[in-house]
């Protein structure tokens, strides 16, 4: 299972280990946690709700995506739903690749698409009140219904 | 029979985490101004939609079982 959405705390070392090949020479792994403070705002803690099923798919694809850009890679990523407190990790991306340079263009790829198009979303609980998050600014529309082939290719 | 799926703000809105609905035959474009119209559904020109946990446009004509998602902007990261 080398996507995977988790209701219980990220063992980070199990996400890297999953990614170990005897053809890399790098692993990078990114750490996603949960930030006290967004534009002088203060978060008490974060509800993340996902829909798993396509979650998991949407994961995979990014996963083929690298698989197919970055030659040699191996890709494993999980993410956490639930209620998560300030400091806790909210995401683990491991890749491993037979050259540094393509292991951190690929785990950078790895979290910009899943903030594109993996069915996840935060519940952000301030001091006083609360509010889902979409894009930072709810400046993205979908006209056509889905995504643009430029919102999935860039 | 069509299983529809709401989450993050939408769900709040339909009280629901789905709703069971005969939509066979409506383009995923009408299924949403049905909807949209019918529990006021904020921002739906923001809200993507899957059809069968694959990403679908709204000219996509809806079949008898197929599962409806309502996928607001996505936040996670």
């Amino acid at each position: 299972m080398m996507y995977q959405i988790s209701k219980e705390p990220i063992d980070i070392q199990a996400v890297i280990d999953k990614v170990v090949q005897r053809e890399a020479g790098a692993i990078t792994t990114f750490i996603g946690t949960v930030r006290e403070l967004t534009k002088g705002k203060k978060t008490l803690f974060l509800i993340y709700e996902a829909y798993e099923a396509m979650a998991v798919k949407k994961l995979e694809q990014i996963g083929q995506e690298i698989e197919q850009r970055w030659e040699g890679s191996c890709v494993a990523i999980t993410h956490r739903v639930g209620r998560l407190d300030i400091t806790d990790v909210a995401v683990v991306i491991a890749v491993s690749t037979p050259h540094r340079a393509d292991a951190y263009d690929a785990n950078r790829y790895a979290i910009e698409r899943i903030k594109e198009i993996v069915p996840i979303w935060k519940k952000e609980h301030w001091e006083e009140g609360e509010a889902w998050m979409g894009n930072q600014l709810e400046t993205v529309a979908y006209p056509s219904g889905k995504p643009e082939e430029s919102d999935l290719n860039e | 029979m069509n299983k529809i799926l709401f989450f993050a703000h939408l769900r709040d809105a339909v009280g629901e985490e789905f709703l069971s609905v005969d939509a066979s035959g409506k383009t995923v474009a009408e299924l949403k101004a049905e909807l949209s119209a019918k529990y006021n559904l904020p921002k739906m020109d923001t809200v993507m939609t899957a059809v069968n946990e694959e990403f679908a446009a709204n000219d996509e004509v809806i079949r008898d079982g197929d599962e409806i998602a309502f996928i607001p902007p996505v936040s996670g990261g």
